[in-house]
């Protein structure tokens, strides 16, 4: 089925659907990963978004049940050049059309996906609209202007869990209070703003019990659970937009050991007082280095934020600046001077993406040692 | 950390010849790297035995030693010119094992010289089995279930412990050589035997073998800071079984989940580490079972390797540049990435396209050889193909064999409709050459990608892309000319079609089809190569064809001529070509004009980014570089320095109104035209062998009889003596042309004269349209008959009188008047009785060009280019011809190793894939050199086995009495052992094989024969000549065939118990 993509610049894409139909519209961006889609349309920090991947052969490999990064799919489309029909792993269990019309997301496949990332490399993310229904240019420009941006906008409550849950075996499970949570040395207290699962499972892997609670959820209520430590989940959106959070981040500060990822870092970030701004068009892939200035070490990361926090805002008296991006200079990491808490900008959980940074959460337990 | 100031002296090794899986990636490689080294002020010191190679050009490295790659010269070099460090991973498993062998002699330590990148420790754990298995485990990685052996009853007890089928490996060689599949206990001695021989250690490795898994390699870069990254993946579309060089490779991976791929990039990561390499590049390959995932590693490579020059095309990343300036200290984060040139090095590429590279074979050479594909590499090129789809990048790819198909099907050569089921089915089952024809005929009748797999293991996901194409061609050929509406036309454009494709499958021509697609609007556009998936702006201009909207391409507004390169490597078009294309862009850039490169050749240095000014990464057809043109707009194109490819293109170029630059395609037409060639030389008073020109097989017997036999005869239009023959009789004629006219079915054959004994002369020449000089005179060591380039040859000419010199410059100089030259000239000339015959004029660059500029010190390729753009060999400097003091002597390198029944007997066609030279004041040293650099021995004393025809023998008389004075003993056969006997010779008289044993085959079995010396070619080889020859081949012994040859070797040992083989740099002889 004929599709369109209309830009708020005004320039129209055409495209043809592999799956999902109707008119969707979002953030348009692009992730430059060679593999790992599966795990990019479960990420809940691609709520508000429609992303287009720069690889072209998208569907390879299929899906499968192990690649789930949460329960469904956040963006709200998938923009390929070429869809591959058919499958071939070992452990492919369906589709990718398939998966993504379980959701009802549309796929759209032909798209000079080279020249829209072009654009949006040249003029940053825009706001766009998919259409199979509507496939007049002119009226799905004018949509795409009337979008409502990222910026200010709360979407942690749209993705973060609504009650507490447990984590065992490897995958979630109901349980409040460490009731269900698995073996472990540490107990630590997810704050859930749109939790990726690797998070929970590479926290379960170094020797953590995970509780994971919404993002709602008051300080002395996590304090009350008695945690080791408190992570910080990653998340959709302007981290200046979500609500509350960052209050009870405050709260938290000096009272128990702290690791954040992502919109988890930079709502730390802006507890310690710090701005966040947006980034021109974001870093989103699995090939962003990074360079760990206490070790003058680079690893290559996952990366997916359009927020960052702004280091000149920071006080680096208070904060120190432990990562930054080798590429653009921007702030990967930082540690609090004082109090137990750190945090990236980056993915070191991957999924998709390498395992370099994976270290950070041995030093999370560490910490809680 | 900032670069190394305690050394300053860096000695590279390079590669050396061109052989199967050692070609012109390693020169790519290392002039990257004395680049890179020098540009940090390094003073960098250079030894390759290949002069056609970019990296020994004089201005390259500061010191060129073109010198035999041996550990001995490699000593003589470091004594003299006292390097404080040797860079050995460059220089592929030839560098590699010269550096290791150096540093076992103690030279290393005596003076001092440190070993960069990978000590000897780690080469020796990455390279030899055991130790390289021990680390492994040790890292909790798996390798399939294997023993050593270093003895056949070692093989023979390891059978119960693997089961067949078993792989056999031998340790420490070139590309696998030696290796192969055992499905029994014979075939495993046999290859064992042959393995344990070639193995510098005597070990093999016996190996569960992974037939039917997946096959991938990971590039990585390591620093000393201990960062990785990972520069590419590359999957296999053949499965485990076929050499990586043999298989057709496919970046990045395509059937990996994300998953998959980071554990395969940590195993990676762990194995450079804990092999040790220090900084630099390093290639792993590993084997996945598609039923499970289960990973195991296959081997490591800690250098630079093809599949690294791979990764650079196809990412953009300069892994060889990097590694260099790794080398010296620099970490990966502060060398800046030159495409993006705001980011670093410390990042990994990802791209935005897909890339296939397929092999190119040339089993036609060697028609007695199986085609079958083994881990025994067997290809001599390969062709890369950059898409925006894997059906696109695959289409393109080939088209860029040069096999004459027009992509993958819809195409007359695709023709196997008649093959019965079972055949078809069996013959895919065996990888060999042909498959991708046997795969398309699959297809076509409806088998499925799943009954294909069953068969012949390839993934199904790539079996499924070639359906669709096979589904899009039946559409095509049903809907016909007029259903080609844009989308439809779009979408076979998509999936690569040619337009000669879809002229053939809707019955109309390939201009037709052009003429509808600009009626449409449809046309190619160019997208970068980045290394970035366009995230940051590129400034590096890379460019490949796909067809979609967005065109990056940025035509400039300033002056730019197009070079057309060579593509593929094959037998007769190697590197000779590139180096005179690279030296085009060179020239051009000398005089301030845009160079824009156009080839579809991965090895090569004309498709590294920084050699010209606009890369064109595309195939070399017709429409695909008019594509270019059209977007370019380009004032001329040259077509006169990739060899025959680009030449065959500039008929039809000049006629859709393409200017070509140079020698008019007229004056070509009349040098490769016989009857007007005929008239030409007729006008000018030169000769030429008695010859016709024959368009049936009765014309044939006609013409051969009235010029009497022996004759060569040929197609016309065809490269490096393909289907050259010399037949001796009408029954040998008869044969040949019912052969020879599916080699080039719309051109006739010729027929000439064979000058028995004569001495062929190759010349080198260049004109302005005003003078000639001449480049070079080269004489042959092989008599006329023998190829060109696989003959050795000597510049200046050794036994050539000043008289007959003096007349083949007159002819030269006439001859490039009479055809207007502009550029370059090569003509072969045979002497025979003081009489001069013309046997061919090329109006373009040849093979000799590099060894001519080698030789004399004269850039004669820059000079042409800028001849052909108008300017005059008297303002450029070059009004007459250089003559040098010294000798320099070229020698073929041949493949014969690599195919096993094959018979090393020399002809008209070409069969030698490399060249090396040998340079020295003396003509001896020089032969000396070039045989040793060839990998021949020169033998110091010993048995010399003589067995020559009659009329040879009072030719030899005077030779053997030479080497008895120098110590030698002679062996003989009946008649000449008689001979020399009458002569008061002293001989020992040893039988023929058929005459009973102990014959000659035993006593070169116990190794009591150092060199063959048998001129009993001619009419059919008999038996007993070709056993000789194969067990000389097998025990590297010198084999001589020709009285010159006889009379140039003893030369050479005459010349080496005189004197040490010196070493000079080449800077040394050109002061």
């Amino acid at each position: 089925m004929k599709a369109l993509i209309a830009l708020e610049d005004g320039t129209v894409f055409e495209g043809r659907t592999f799956a999902g139909s109707g008119e969707v519209n979002g953030e348009i961006v692009f992730n430059t990963g060679m593999s790992g889609y599966q795990e990019v349309l479960t990420d809940p920090s691609y709520k508000g978004q429609i992303v287009t991947m720069t690889y072209p052969l998208i569907g390879n490999y299929g899906v499968n049940l192990e690649d789930m990064e949460s329960h469904r799919i956040h963006p709200g489309a998938i923009i390929v050049k070429e869809y591959n029909a058919i499958p071939s792993n070992f452990r492919s269990t369906a589709t990718l059309a398939d998966f993504l019309n379980e959701y009802n997301i549309p796929g759209i496949e032909g798209v000079d996906t080279r020249a829209l990332t072009r654009l949006l490399r040249v003029k940053g993310s825009m706001q766009g609209v998919i259409s199979t229904t509507d496939l007049d240019p002119d009226s799905l420009v004018t949509k795409a202007k009337a979008i409502e941006g990222l910026v200010g906008r709360d979407l942690v409550q749209e993705v973060a869990c609504e009650k507490p849950y447990g984590w065992a075996d490897n995958e979630p499970v109901e349980g409040d209070n460490f009731s269900t949570a698995g073996p472990g040395k540490y107990k630590v207290v997810v704050l859930d703003l749109g939790l990726k699962f690797n998070q929970a499972r590479r926290l379960a892997a170094n020797g953590c019990r995970v509780q994971i609670v919404p993002a709602t959820t008051p300080a002395k209520q996590i304090l009350a659970m008695n945690p080791d430590g408190i992570f910080l989940s990653n998340g959709p959106g302007d981290p200046a937009g979500v609500e509350g959070v960052v209050d009870t981040i405050r709260e938290l500060l000096g009272k128990k050991p702290i690791f954040g990822i992502c919109l988890g870092h930079q709502i730390l970030g802006l507890a310690y007082g710090a701005k966040t701004y947006k980034l021109k068009f974001g870093h989103r892939g699995a090939n962003q280095p990074v360079k760990d200035l206490q070790t003058g070490r680079v690893e290559i990361t996952s990366q997916n934020h359009g927020f960052c926090v702004d280091p000149k805002s920071l006080d680096t008296k208070k904060v120190e600046i432990t990562h930054v991006n080798l590429s653009d200079g921007s702030l990967e990491g930082m540690r609090h001077r004082e109090y137990p808490a750190f945090s990236v900008q980056h993915h070191p959980e991957d999924a998709p993406g390498p395992h370099d940074a994976s270290y950070l959460f041995g030093r999370f337990a560490e910490m809680m040692k | 950390m900032p670069k190394r100031t305690d050394i300053h002296k860096i000695l590279i090794i390079g590669s050396g010849p061109i052989i199967i899986s050692q070609a012109c990636e390693f020169d790519y490689s290392g002039t990257q790297a004395v680049k890179a080294l020098k540009e940090e002020g390094y003073e960098v010191i250079l030894i390759n035995s290949n002069p056609a190679t970019i990296m020994t050009d004089p201005e390259i490295a500061d010191r060129t030693y073109i010198e035999p790659i041996t550990p001995e010269m490699v000593a003589k070099i470091i004594e003299k010119e006292r390097p404080d460090a040797l860079l050995p991973t460059l220089g592929g498993q030839t560098g590699l094992n010269t550096a290791i062998k150096v540093a076992e002699m103690g030279v290393l330590e005596k003076y001092n010289v440190e070993m960069l990148a990978a000590d000897v420790d780690v080469i020796h754990k990455a390279e030899s089995r055991e130790p390289f298995r021990a680390a492994m485990h040790k890292i909790g990685l798996k390798v399939p279930g294997s023993v050593i052996a270093h003895t056949i009853e070692e093989v023979r007890e390891a059978i119960d412990v693997i089961g067949f089928p078993i792989i056999v490996r031998p340790s420490f060689t070139l590309g696998g050589t030696g290796g192969g599949v055992a499905y029994n206990t014979q075939e495993l001695e046999e290859l064992c035997t042959a393995g344990l021989d070639l193995s510098l250690n005597t070990e093999i490795m016996l190996e569960k073998s992974l037939l039917g898994w997946k096959e991938y390699e990971l590039e990585l870069m390591r620093d000393k800071n201990d960062n990785v990254v990972v520069i590419c993946s590359i999957e296999n579309m053949d499965a485990m079984g076929v050499h990586t060089g043999d298989s057709i490779t496919v970046a990045p991976a395509q059937t990996l989940s994300d998953r998959e791929y980071q554990d395969m990039r940590d195993a990676s990561i762990a194995i450079i580490r804990e092999i040790g390499v220090e900084t630099g590049g390093s290639n792993v390959q590993f084997a996945v079972n598609p039923e499970n995932g289960e990973l195991m590693v296959i081997e490591m490579n800690p250098r630079v390797s093809r599949s690294s020059a791979l990764a650079s095309k196809a990412t953009g990343f300069p892994i060889a540049k990097i590694a260099a300036k790794l080398a010296v200290g620099y970490t990966l984060d502060e060398i800046p990435n030159d495409i993006t040139r705001e980011t670093y090095a410390a990042f990994e590429p990802t791209i935005d396209y897909c890339v296939v590279k397929i092999p190119r074979w040339t089993f036609e050479k060697f028609p007695e050889a199986e085609d079958i594909l083994t881990t025994a590499m067997k290809s001599v090129g390969e062709t890369m193909a950059i898409g925006r789809t894997f059906k696109e990048a695959f289409q393109k790819g080939m088209r860029s064999l040069e096999i004459g198909i027009t992509g993958f099907g819809a195409d007359p050569k695709f023709n196997l409709e008649d093959l019965e089921q079972t055949d078809l089915e069996n013959s895919m089952r065996t990888p060999n050459s042909q498959r991708l024809f046997q795969l398309y005929e699959g297809l076509r009748r409806g088998m499925t990608a799943d009954d294909i797999f069953q068969i012949t293991a390839i993934d199904p996901w790539y079996l499924n892309n070639l359906q669709q194409i096979v589904t899009l061609e039946a559409k095509i050929r049903e809907r016909g000319f007029s259903g080609l509406d844009r989308d439809f036309l779009y979408q076979a454009k998509q999936y690569g079609f040619s337009d000669r494709q879809l002229a053939h499958l809707t019955g109309t021509s390939a201009q037709d089809i052009r003429e509808l697609r600009d009626k449409t609007g449809i046309r190619a556009v160019y997208k970068l190569v980045d290394t970035c998936a366009a995230e940051f702006e590129a400034y590096t201009p890379y460019y490949y064809s796909t067809y979609e909207t967005e065109d990056e391409s940025r035509p400039s507004a300033s002056r730019k001529v197009m070079i057309l390169g060579g593509g593929p490597n094959r037998i007769g078009q190697g590197i000779e070509f590139d180096y005179c294309c690279v030296h085009a862009a060179f020239a051009l850039e000398e005089i301030g004009i845009e160079s824009i490169m156009v080839n579809s050749n991965p090895e090569t240095v004309s498709t590294d980014y920084d050699t010209s000014d606009r890369l064109y990464f595309e195939p070399l057809t017709h429409e695909d570089v008019l594509n270019i043109i059209e977007s370019e707009k380009p004032e001329g194109v040259i077509v006169q320095f990739g060899g025959q490819t680009p030449l065959n293109l500039a008929v039809p170029l000049a006629e859709a109104g393409v200017p070509i630059l140079g020698t008019s395609p007229d004056s070509i037409d009349r040098a490769e035209d016989r009857e007007r060639f005929q008239q030409f030389l007729h006008k000018l008073n030169l000769k030429q062998p008695e010859n016709g020109t024959a368009r049936t097989p009765e014309e044939a017997l006609q013409i051969a009889n009235e010029i009497s036999y022996p004759v060569v005869v040929r197609p016309s239009y065809v490269l490096g003596g393909r289907a050259m023959r010399i037949v001796y009789n009408d029954n040998d004629l008869n044969d040949y042309m019912t052969s020879a006219i599916n080699v080039s079915p719309e051109k006739p054959i010729l027929i000439d004269k064979f000058l028995k004994d004569a001495v062929e002369v190759d010349v080198d020449a260049i004109c302005d349209g005003e003078i000639t000089v001449i480049g070079g005179i080269m004489e042959h060591i092989e008599e006329a008959g023998i190829h060109s380039g696989d003959s050795a040859c000597v510049l200046p000419p050794h036994t050539l009188s000043s008289e007959m010199l003096e007349i083949i410059k007159e002819a030269t100089r006439a001859m490039a008047i009479e055809l207007k030259v502009l550029g370059l000239m090569n003509i072969q000339y045979a002497v025979k009785d003081k009489e001069l015959y013309v046997l061919e004029v090329n109006p373009r660059a040849s093979r000799t060009i590099p060894f001519v500029c080698k030789a004399t010190g004269v850039s004669l390729a820059k000079l042409a280019t800028k001849v052909m753009l108008g300017m005059k060999l008297a303002d450029l400097g070059l009004t007459t011809e250089v003559e040098v003091a010294h000798h320099a002597v070229k020698e073929a390198v041949f493949p014969f190793d690599r195919f096993a029944n094959v018979d090393t007997l020399l002809g008209p066609e070409m069969k030698s894939t490399g060249e090396v030279m040998g340079l020295s004041d003396s003509v001896g040293i020089a032969f000396a050199k070039a045989q040793i650099a060839a990998g021949q021995k020169i033998p110091e004393k010993g048995n010399v086995f003589i067995s020559v025809q009659d009329r040879h023998k009072p030719a030899i008389l005077p030779i053997a009495r030479e080497l008895i004075e120098m110590g030698f003993k002679i062996l003989a056969t009946g008649g000449t052992a008689a001979y020399l006997a009458e002569q008061n010779l002293s001989c020992t008289k040893i039988n023929k094989i058929s005459e009973g044993r102990p014959h000659i085959h035993d006593k070169i079995h116990d190794k009591d024969i150092q060199w063959i010396i048998n001129t009993s070619m001619g009419t059919r080889t008999t038996e007993d000549s070709y056993i000789i020859r194969r067990a000389a081949l097998d025990f590297h012994l010198p084999y001589t065939t020709t009285i010159a040859g006889v009379q140039a070797m003893t030369m050479a040992i005459a010349a080496t118990q005189q004197a040490d083989l010196e070493v000079k740099a080449v800077q040394e002889y050109f002061i």
